[in-house]
């Protein structure tokens, strides 16, 4: 029993690195200079630190995704539109209504908590869908999908809301005096918080144990619906952070572009990650190398000249062969077509 | 899978009147409110169809894939994919408008292939599948250009500016002229399109499967029945229905860029359930769709005639009557479906 655990463990996060090292290596011959660091005004620059500095919010949503994927077998497609939201809703209140400001209208703390709360709310919303209206996934997200950017929208008034203050950009970028950009521990905060509290508490189990078998949980008395409702809350507040730290990057809220196609980037971190998507076991921690993956993905296509519009079609094409290589009917297959090869070899030796 | 309950009354039918009548009291109330501005002509009813004539053939395909229980959310893109590409083989390589219509129909009919083998023979979830078909459409529009084409080629400009008068319902303008009110050819298209979906459904073996793999696979299966050829068929059926879609979307705008049609699988997905149709599958008919497409069609039309608000609150409004429809469908069919998700 417990080799064969450990090969299975060792088996989902074989593909992420896997796939890392293989991007990196791209790299690598690509640019020689890839690994290099340097410090200029008494911060550190390189690529593999602005990959890293770049994944914050992909690392943030994946393990919100991850959860989400896990418990309910279906995926939340309205992360990047709470990200606009959660942006557009802290803006609104620092600015004060204003479009541009070169001071805060409230505290910092309020403007991160309007965005937390907001963000959190349009979550519970997906949970309350999912979780008590039994509605699918995809279609109780779709709502918030193409609405949060309306929502947004009508937030900043449909314009873009800068806050031109130092201070607020602090989360997208330096901190003085830190070599290294404040989002990377964000996301590494979100991680080690997370971790903690699915295995210090039963919460992890019982998540897996209703992405197995939601009845038969309930059944021993897991409140599933409760859980579900959970997940999809706490995977719009993390929208949430990584909404913040995206805003801060450009220190305003362009509900249009804030979190845009980053759905399809968390969806292929937790599929790349080793993640059944159908639900059940799994891996945060294949899903923040997945994250990492992608972006240095992503990092790649644009050095290769592929646009910002062009890039979801390589990762569509990803998706498409990572859940093929998942499904059941394609591993019968190949396990018939391997087994036949085996047959035929075993005779070709007899003979 | 246990036998279909007898209910107290068909919900189906329930559904379809609450949106038939929700149709109805809107319009009263748009002809009452907007009466100065010419809500009660003939023609602000027949513009309900021609600036959503794609809209209703690319719903009625959407019934069809959700009646087998499965969901496309690609069509927007698409819709998007197939208006550059028309844009750019008339304007960038010089193919004739009946050529690139003919292309467009074989992408869709191909990207419907595609599609509902992944869905029906790998038996991967529809969602995960058309997302990344949403994307890849999106994209594919960017890489064939980045830049808004205009259509100027004359044939196509032909069909798209053909004006076909109506000999009722026209009313005298100020200066004493008689308007006559008109419709455009895509109008008919996409009226016969649903007519021939609505009898295919209804009469032929192929809609009886649709309607039994949806209402329970497994019975569908012991049946004898081709659950996955039937899956993909529909889903073939609701990429051509797509392209058609497209096709017609590009008649009314005659251009093609990359952020065209940007929520559009959203609008079918919900003029389907507005009309009755079940996310779970087997339930629901073309002509709910049509009243989903019109409610949509009227709620825009306020929007414009008032004037002020901006063309968001379409969407958040759609997407507020989606979810209210959904709601309501969950509380009337949570009996049903209770325990459905498990087998």
């Amino acid at each position: 029993m417990k080799p064969n655990f450990k090969r299975i463990t060792h088996y989902r996060l074989f593909l992420p690195i896997l796939c890392l090292v293989l991007v990196l290596l791209v790299n690598v011959i690509k640019t020689p200079t890839f690994f290099q660091l340097s410090i200029r005004n008494g911060v550190l620059y390189g690529y593999i630190i602005d990959v890293v500095n770049r994944a914050s919010e992909l690392v943030v949503l994946a393990v919100g995704m991850t959860l989400v994927v896990a418990a309910s077998g279906g995926t939340d497609i309205s992360v990047g539109s709470v990200m606009a939201v959660a942006s557009a809703m802290s803006c609104f209140v620092l600015a004060g209504g204003q479009v541009s400001v070169n001071s805060y209208a409230a505290p910092w703390g309020f403007g991160l908590l309007a965005a937390l709360v907001a963000a959190t709310l349009c979550g519970a919303w997906n949970g309350f869908l999912v979780a008590k209206m039994r509605i699918q996934p995809m279609v109780a997200t779709l709502i918030l999908f193409t609405a949060g950017r309306g929502i947004a929208q009508l937030i900043t008034r449909g314009q873009i809301t800068y806050i031109r203050v130092d201070s607020y950009k602090y989360l997208g970028n330096f901190i003085p005096h830190v070599p290294l950009p404040t989002s990377i521990f964000v996301a590494i905060l979100v991680v080690i918080l997370t971790n903690l509290m699915l295995k210090k508490t039963a919460l992890g189990l019982y998540i897996q144990s209703v992405g197995i078998n939601k009845d038969a949980s309930r059944l021993v008395g897991i409140k599933s619906n409760w859980i579900i409702f959970f997940v999809y809350t706490f995977c719009g507040f993390l929208s949430g952070i990584a909404g913040m730290i995206a805003s801060s990057r450009i220190y305003s809220a362009d509900a249009n572009n804030i979190g845009l196609n980053m759905e399809l980037d968390a969806i292929l971190a937790v599929a790349l990650g080793g993640n059944d998507l159908a639900g059940g076991k799994f891996n945060i921690t294949g899903s923040v190398i997945g994250a990492y993956t992608i972006q240095a993905l992503t990092t790649t296509l644009y050095a290769m000249g592929v646009t910002a519009d062009q890039v979801p079609v390589y990762k569509a094409i990803v998706v498409v062969i990572i859940v093929t290589l998942q499904s059941e009917e394609f591993k019968k297959w190949f396990s018939k077509v391997t087994a036949r090869r085996l047959l035929v070899e075993a005779k070709a030796v007899e003979a | 899978m246990r036998m279909k309950q007898k209910r107290p009354f068909n919900e189906t039918v329930f559904l379809l009147k609450i949106t038939i009548t929700l149709f109805f009291v809107m319009y009263v109330i748009g002809m009452i409110v907007f009466r100065e501005k010419g809500f009660t002509h003939f023609q602000t009813f027949l513009n309900l169809f021609i600036s959503n004539a794609s809209l209703i053939v690319i719903a009625a395909g959407m019934t069809v894939v959700m009646l087998t229980g499965g969901i496309d959310i690609s069509v927007g893109s698409c819709v998007a994919m197939y208006c550059m590409m028309l844009a750019y083989m008339m304007e960038r390589q010089g193919v004739g408008a009946v050529g690139a219509v003919a292309i467009v129909l074989g992408t869709g009919i191909v990207f419907g292939f595609v599609q509902g083998f992944l869905v029906s023979y790998l038996r991967i979830q529809p969602f995960i599948v058309t997302l990344a078909g949403m994307f890849f459409a999106r994209g594919m529009t960017a890489i064939i250009s980045v830049d808004m084409i205009s259509i100027m080629d004359k044939q196509f400009l032909g069909w798209a500016q053909h004006k076909m008068y109506i000999p009722f319902g026209g009313y005298l303008s100020r200066k004493g002229v008689l308007i006559k009110p008109f419709i455009y050819p895509t109008v008919i298209i996409a009226l016969l399109t649903l007519v021939v979906i609505y009898f295919m459904l209804k009469s032929t073996r192929f809609g009886r499967r649709i309607y039994a793999i949806g209402g329970s696979e497994q019975s569908a299966l012991l049946m004898g029945l081709n659950v996955r050829r039937t899956r993909l068929n529909a889903y073939i059926l609701e990429g051509f229905l797509t392209s058609i879609g497209g096709i017609l979307f590009c008649l009314n705008t005659c251009s093609g860029f990359v952020e065209q049609a940007r929520g559009y699988e959203m609008e079918a997905i919900a003029a389907a359930v507005i009309g009755g149709t079940l996310l779970t599958g087997g339930v629901g008919n073309v002509f709910g769709s049509l009243f989903g497409v019109l409610i949509k069609g009227t709620i825009e039309t306020f929007i414009t005639f008032q004037g002020t608000l901006s063309s968001w609150w379409t969407k958040i409004s759609i997407a507020a009557l989606l979810a209210f429809f959904i709601i309501l469908q969950s509380i009337l069919g949570n009996s049903k479906f209770h325990g459905r998700e498990s087998t």
